[in-house]
């Protein structure tokens, strides 16, 4: 929490400089020393590498993403600063790019629609294809927990309860993957997603129109919100893609980190196995330790003193949220993958008004996921080297190849 | 921050207008205080053991403290009788929220309708309206000049701000000011029921959801907030927590070893939601509407606390 000290504004002394570019491919594959670098340097740090300010302890992220009113979205939650730079190469999100007061109404139809109490519908039918899933996957010599599980199951489930046509389903995943590339610096993959991503654009602006859903699904509530004046049709359609931009690769990734997760520390899943009640947290222990999202930016609003350092008016801060969930200062053996831990206030899915408002999601498919793995599988094994995803913003396995022994 | 924020502090207590008294509010840890937008209210669990609701009508931008004003009601039940009269800077006072029921939504144009205190939640609006560039009016009434609060404050919006002294203007001629409308505008009432009613008559032939209104004869709580301990009873697992009222329930049920998820720990994420099986809560969050905290079907335990003797919960 912030405390006043860090609000004030400080004339402050020069921050440390780190030269390393955390967008690098290096780092990009294994972040980990990177991160412990960039906590040890400091609580801000400057990164010379793109000429932005960094904070990894997790104190300071927390504080600053709380802080909106210091610290900004709607000047972009990426590299490129539009006070700097021209011409801004994208139109902002339909809302995690915006502030207060144009943030209110969209932020609040979102938290309606996506409320624990609005899902409980999904639960059963979601744990029926959980079951068929795993079923199918059990009579697999090895599988590869990233398109045969991680992938799979969001993408059977999401697009559907938000009610999209099915047609095109598998162009989210592409589409979304370079939207968070484009977060970072024009690099070789942002470069390398363009093409594919351009071609995409035409197809995502058509989605989210009202005549395109189905009157059950999530973004027909969120339609049903015009219609009581609270939500203008832009604003519907455009938070409506949003949804579908932010809520399947995160998804695929926190899906994937659990695999990974329980693979680093087998003794894990004979605990949850023993209890699947802790379902619920062994998700969240899995995004602290695996962050699938590591990074965004923010704006200083104005000049601003964090820990006895000025960031300046008009400064872009990069918060590392991964580098935040493994901070000793904050966890006990930050490494570790432990049910016994309680994540609770991890900022894997950010903190305050921008925090995730699809996280009660994203728990409901991990926890049916996880139910049914629990009731099936005796334990889960690597089979074969695991491939990092690199991404600018994103954390995950493009394959991860494991077998299921049966219970 | 794991016993809950236990009180706000009154950090200003100041007269602004003839009967009415501006409060500002703030965490005595010096911390922030949680997120709110305009038309949201807190609860205040005065220590006479009365519940009211205030609306907040200072500047969201500033996340360290909030504002109220309170008008002293000729025939209070108390609430507004102990903050004018006994409630004093550094004094602590209980609060819940906030909540939000009167959201400002979008709209091309705005007509703001305020009578009397009723001003309290339209101030955070109106800043608001013209941080958004929309067009909007206030029409602000009240009995006399020298009770209206915070026309200092509306000076500086010019002829937008209409003002008018009942006593010697006059009421607003709010049928022909609907009548003026431009498509796509709404109107936002706060002031005594006549005007409200008065208002839904006029408004009966716009678009549903373009009135949008508060009463501030809100409900008394049922359940009055309590300062001794309480009991919270783990159903699957049969074990009984003592809970302090320093303590948040979240707390001692991790206390406890169960396995409970929060996030955000000021009742606005929902993630610790829990299914109340037996009890009453005493609801401080900022998720349930009304309706739902009747129903007592869940509540949050990282703020929320209980009402009667014991709570049993689902865990």
């Amino acid at each position: 929490m912030a405390r006043l000290s860090q609000l004030v504004p400080s004339s402050g002394h020069e921050p440390p400089i780190l030269v390393d570019d955390p967008f690098s491919e290096a780092v990009l594959s294994s972040p980990f020393e990177f991160q412990h670098a960039l906590r040890e340097a400091g609580p801000v740090v400057y990164l010379s590498s793109h000429n932005v300010y960094a904070m990894g302890r997790f104190e300071e992220v927390r504080a600053a993403l709380v802080n909106w009113q210091g610290f900004e979205s709607g000047n972009g939650v990426g590299l490129f600063n539009p006070r700097h730079e021209t011409p801004y190469r994208r139109p902002p999100s339909a809302i995690l790019e915006l502030d207060p007061p144009i943030h209110d109404a969209p932020r609040h139809a979102l938290e309606q629609a996506l409320g624990p109490r609005m899902l409980t519908g999904f639960r059963d039918g979601w744990a029926r294809t959980a079951e068929i899933m795993v079923e199918e996957l059990l009579n697999r010599e090895v599988i590869d927990a990233v398109a045969d599980l991680a992938e799979a199951f969001p993408l059977k489930v999401f697009p559907e309860a938000m009610g999209i046509p099915e047609e095109g389903r598998e162009n989210l995943l592409l589409y979304s993957d370079h939207n968070f590339n484009s977060f970072g610096p024009n690099n070789a993959l942002v470069e390398n997603g363009r093409a594919a991503f351009t071609k995409l654009v035409g197809w995502m602006g058509q989605q989210g129109s009202r005549e395109s859903l189905r009157p059950d699904g999530l973004g027909a509530r969120i339609w049903a919100k015009t219609d009581e004046g609270d939500l203008t049709a832009a604003q519907a359609a455009g938070v409506i893609r949003s949804l579908l931009i932010a809520g399947l690769d995160t998804t695929v990734h926190a899906l994937g980190a659990i695999i990974d997760a329980f693979l680093s520390a087998p003794r894990q899943w004979e605990l949850l196995r023993a209890e699947p009640t802790r379902a619920r947290v062994a998700f969240d222990e899995a995004v602290r330790w695996a962050s699938p999202v590591q990074t965004f930016f923010r704006t200083a609003t104005r000049d601003i003193g964090v820990a006895g350092t000025k960031i300046p008016e008009g400064e872009k801060i990069l918060m590392f949220l991964g580098a935040a969930n493994r901070d000793p200062r904050r966890w006990d053996n930050p490494d570790q993958f432990d049910l016994n831990r309680d994540p609770s206030g991890h900022v894997g899915f950010g903190m305050g008004i921008h925090r995730c408002v699809g996280q009660h999601v994203a728990r409901l498919e991990a926890e049916v996921v996880l139910h049914e793995l629990a009731r099936r599988v005796a334990r889960i094994e690597p089979s074969g080297e695991p491939k990092p995803h690199l991404n600018n913003t994103l954390r995950g396995w493009k394959t991860l190849p494991v077998r299921l022994i049966p219970a | 921050m794991n016993g809950g924020r236990a009180a706000l502090c009154v950090e200003q207590k100041e007269l602004v207008a003839e009967g009415v008294v501006r409060l500002r509010l703030v965490d005595p840890r010096g911390v922030r205080l949680p997120d709110w937008a305009p038309g949201a209210h807190i609860d205040l669990n005065l220590s006479n053991g009365l519940t009211r609701q205030y609306s907040l009508c200072g500047n969201r931008w500033d996340a360290m403290s909030y504002e109220i004003a309170v008008l002293l009601e000729p025939n209070s039940r108390g609430g507004s009788e102990f903050i004018h009269r006994q409630l004093q800077v550094g004094d602590l006072v209980q609060m819940g929220g906030p909540r939000n029921n009167f959201r400002l939504v979008p709209a091309d144009s705005y007509l703001f309708v305020a009578g009397g205190i009723g001003i309290t939640p339209l101030l955070p609006m109106i800043e608001h309206a013209a941080k958004m560039e929309a067009p909007w009016t206030l029409l602000y009434s009240g009995r006399q000049l020298s009770s209206m609060a915070f026309i200092d404050r509306l000076q500086s919006y010019g002829d937008r701000v209409v003002i008018r002294s009942r006593d010697t203007q006059g009421r607003f001629d709010l049928g022909a000011a609907v009548s003026n409308l431009r498509q796509g505008a709404k109107v936002y009432c706060c002031g005594p029921t006549s005007m409200i009613d008065a208002l839904e008559q006029f408004c009966r032939s716009l678009p549903t959801g373009a009135l949008r209104r508060e009463r501030f004869t809100a409900k008394v709580q049922t359940s009055p907030a309590r300062s001794t301990a309480y009991e919270v009873e783990l159903a699957r697992s049969g074990k009984v927590l003592t809970v302090e009222p320093g303590e948040s329930v979240l707390n001692a049920i991790l206390k406890a070893g169960a396995p409970l998820l929060a996030s955000c720990r000021e009742g606005l994420c929902g993630t610790c939601e829990t299914t109340v099986l037996s009890g009453v809560p005493d609801h401080r969050d900022s998720i349930l509407s009304d309706t739902e905290r009747e129903r007592n079907l869940s509540f949050y335990p990282c703020v929320s606390r209980a009402a009667s003797d014991r709570l049993v919960i689902d865990l």
